[in-house]
């Protein structure tokens, strides 16, 4: 047996292998399904202007979300990891640095202690992060039932439905990263559903696209159609509102998104280029020597 | 090293240099002059990317170092200091965070390709014995990074390790709480592995001076597993295996810019995005996915203390191979019968991975058991009958007859 015989034999030994793995896949798939008994949330997906390799946040999408954010969500929601000053950052909802000033001075802010050794709030500088709603996990949960509502800094980035196989590998390739607000959209969008029968929320609120072992949460649903005025004409919808803030919460988790597509399709088409070259150089070199 | 350096020194300083300190020679016979079989394929450049992505993560590393708290009040928060203040912060981390994924990628192909074309055989013991070495020190340093972060992942993964400890008879525990150094994973534990996790890819990169030494005396295999006869068989390292090498890596860097850039999170556990409480335990404790098929063995065994020994087992075993394996034939290609079982423990392991990932549950530990049976069996039973009762192939005589005969032409150096 010559050696390019030998080759094709390792290439149909690769492909044999990756072929029983395919036809291994729907029989793991089916396989997994029936061994998560119970509930599971369902979750649909969206589309959104960040996604993909050209991504790129709304402005106008982001600087309503803010909105909702800070009219609702931010009775309850902290978000410590971000400061006033980011709302104007490039690759953010575009707010000028003047905006950003006015919109600081009407947050109250703890700071101190001062000469005679007292805490003051003083308006908010934009410098200064986001205050927290409550002072401390124990009031926060006081306040909500025993339930604990999540920072907000990072939250786009911290839930994920479970990545199934073999949905998992699709995923790398079609770039799937938006799994946050598509989770966040889902969840508030997704209340005053009626529970199928047997299943009830002693406590909590039953909705069906919450991640957990029930589909109940200790948030009640947080928003209703018209609670917070759109300047810009967008209708005043809970399907708008919980767009928006999604999109702003995958901003606030992912500030810096936009660099990273735009460095991303320079830095690959640069090593693509340089490869190319690379495969040509070294094409030249060996074109004396047999191998 | 072998004395097949061409070198000769030139300039007067090189000749004065070259009488005091002969490394201008040293580096020309192991990377210039060095002889490279010719019939290498692209397997053989994951040794190079392999080096790549070590210096890659320790530049990365020292500059995160620079931003990075190593305290359990602070450490979270300067992650995200990190990725939204410090300019191209995100670049470093997420690059060093899928880094260390590309690394492991990288060195199980490396691996593969080992056992493939037996490269661990005489003369190559030390070598594969090095390699192992290596594996292991990566796996201490991936594990110990992860826990930098401080999210729910790093902590309740480290508990899980390090409380696999507490299987040993008698002093179990007080390894434990002497691991932790205090009684659960807290402050002291993420200074001392901040502090290690710094420490150990510089004894890599010393462990990978020695590989590169004792591959330099041995020489490099081939596919085809016979040495090289003569300088027909061979080319000088340079231009030839350095420019294919660097073709390779920067194939490789195209991929690894896709995660970076582009699915940044998609290796990570969203959970880790959780800052570390040690009142709330995940529903789902996984630890990364290079680690996955030695935590499925580690579950799929009943017993606490004989699952920590089949994890640590399924690893030490991989230093005895070299004299597992009885079989005197290298290269896979021209034994008939192992070439079937490497591609089975290939599904077998990649599965061990998969069942890793899932929640040991009804029939997954049931196939967990299995495949972890079987990895045993390949390696302690498979391997030492192959050899005995194999009729390999005949080999070509040589590396430059097998080309031919391949090609076609003539062969020429
Ligand atoms: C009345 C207080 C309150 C308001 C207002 C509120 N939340 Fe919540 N939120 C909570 C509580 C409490 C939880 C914790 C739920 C649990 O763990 O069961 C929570 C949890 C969440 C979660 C995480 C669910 C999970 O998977 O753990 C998301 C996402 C969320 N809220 C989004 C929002 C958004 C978006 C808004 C604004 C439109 C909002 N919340 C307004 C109290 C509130
Ligand atoms: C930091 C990790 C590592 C680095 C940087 C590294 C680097 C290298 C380099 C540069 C080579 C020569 C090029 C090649 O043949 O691919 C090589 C060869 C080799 N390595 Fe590694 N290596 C690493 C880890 C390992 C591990 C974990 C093993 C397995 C136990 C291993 C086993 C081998 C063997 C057997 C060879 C000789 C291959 C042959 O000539 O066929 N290496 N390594």
């Amino acid at each position: 047996m010559n050696a390019n015989s030998k080759r094709m034999v390792l290439l149909r030994q690769g492909l044999l292998a990756v072929g029983l793995l395919v036809l291994v896949m729907p029989a793991v798939a089916a396989a997994q399904e029936a061994a998560t008994e119970g509930y599971l949330p369902t979750i649909v997906k969206q589309s959104w202007s960040f996604a993909g390799p050209f991504g790129k946040f709304d402005k106008a999408q982001l600087q309503r979300g803010y909105k909702v954010y800070k009219e609702v969500c931010a009775n309850c929601h902290s978000m410590k990891f971000v400061a006033f000053r980011n709302l104007s950052d490039e690759g953010g909802p575009g707010f000028t640095e003047d905006q950003v000033k006015t919109l600081a001075a009407g947050y109250k802010v703890q700071d101190g202690p001062n000469d005679a050794g007292d805490m003051f709030d003083r308006p908010g500088k934009p410098s200064d992060h986001f205050p927290s709603p409550f002072a401390n996990e124990k009031a926060a949960r006081a306040a909500n039932g025993g339930g604990l509502p999540p920072d907000m800094s990072v939250l786009a980035k911290a839930r994920s439905d479970e990545k199934r196989f073999p949905q998992w590998l699709f995923n790398a390739v079609l770039q799937y990263q938006e799994y946050g607000p598509d989770y966040i959209y889902n969840l508030i969008t997704s209340y005053g559903k009626e529970p199928p029968v047997g299943v009830t929320c002693p406590t909590g609120n039953y909705n069906p696209a919450f991640i957990g072992t029930t589909p109940c949460l200790a948030m009640p649903q947080p928003i209703q159609d018209g609670s917070v005025t759109y300047d810009d004409g967008t209708k005043p919808t809970i399907d708008n509102y919980a767009r928006d803030v999604s999109a702003f919460l995958m901003w606030t988790a992912e500030p810096k998104l936009e660099e990273r597509k735009e460095t991303g399709l320079k830095v690959i088409i640069f090593l693509i280029v340089l490869a190319s070259l690379l495969y040509f150089t070294k094409r030249r070199v060996w074109s004396n020597v047999a191998h | 090293m072998q004395g097949h350096s061409t070198y000769t020194p030139g300039t007067a300083f090189e000749r004065w240099l070259d009488r005091r300190l002969p490394i201008v020679g040293l580096v020309h016979s192991s990377f210039v002059s060095f002889p490279t079989p010719k019939n290498l394929n692209y397997f053989w450049t994951f040794g190079a990317i392999l080096s790549a992505m070590l210096v890659w993560q320790i530049l990365t590393g020292i500059m995160l170092a620079m931003h990075y708290t190593p305290n359990d009040a602070l450490a979270f928060a300067s992650v995200e200091h990190i990725m939204r203040d410090v300019n191209y912060g995100w670049l470093l981390r997420y690059g060093h965070a899928n880094g260390a994924s590309m690394f492991f990628i990288a060195v199980y192909v490396h691996m593969f390709r080992g056992l493939y074309y037996g490269s661990y055989k005489e003369p190559r013991e030390v070598l594969w014995l090095l390699g192992m070495i290596i594996f292991l020190l990566m796996m201490a340093t991936g594990f110990m990074g992860y826990v930098l972060p401080w999210g729910q992942m790093s902590f309740w993964g480290a508990t899980v390790i390090t409380s696999l400890f507490g299987a040993i008879p008698v002093v179990g525990q007080s390894i434990v709480t002497w691991l932790w150094g205090g009684f659960s994973v807290g402050d002291p534990t993420l200074n001392r592995f901040f502090s290690l996790h710094y420490l150990l890819p510089f004894m890599i990169a010393g462990v990978v001076v020695l590989h590169v030494w004792a591959l330099h005396v041995v020489g490099q295999n081939n596919p085809t597993g016979v040495e090289p006869k003569s300088t027909e068989d061979t080319v000088p390292f340079t231009p030839y295996a350095t420019l294919k090498d660097i073709f390779a890596t920067s194939v490789f860097f195209v991929f690894f810019a896709w995660f970076i850039f582009y699915i940044p999170n998609y290796l990570g556990d969203p959970d880790n995005y959780v800052e570390a409480n040690r009142l709330a335990t995940p529903a789902h404790i996984v630890p990364e996915w290079y680690f996955l098929p030695f935590y499925a063995i580690l579950r799929s065994i009943p017993d606490k203390l004989g699952g920590v020994i089949c994890m640590f087992g399924a690893i030490v075993m991989l230093f005895a191979v070299p004299w597992l394996d009885t079989s005197k034939v290298r290269s896979a290609n021209y034994r008939p019968l192992y070439r079937w079982f490497f591609w089975i423990l290939v599904i077998v392991a990649i599965g061990l991975g998969w069942l890793g990932a899932q929640e040991p549950k009804d029939w997954y530990v049931f196939i967990s058991r299995l495949l972890t049976a079987y990895y045993f069996i390949h390696f302690l039973v498979i391997l030492p009958l192959l050899g005995l009762i194999e009729t390999p192939k005949p080999l070509p005589p040589s590396i430059s007859e097998a080309v031919l005969a391949k090609t076609g032409q003539q062969a020429h150096a």
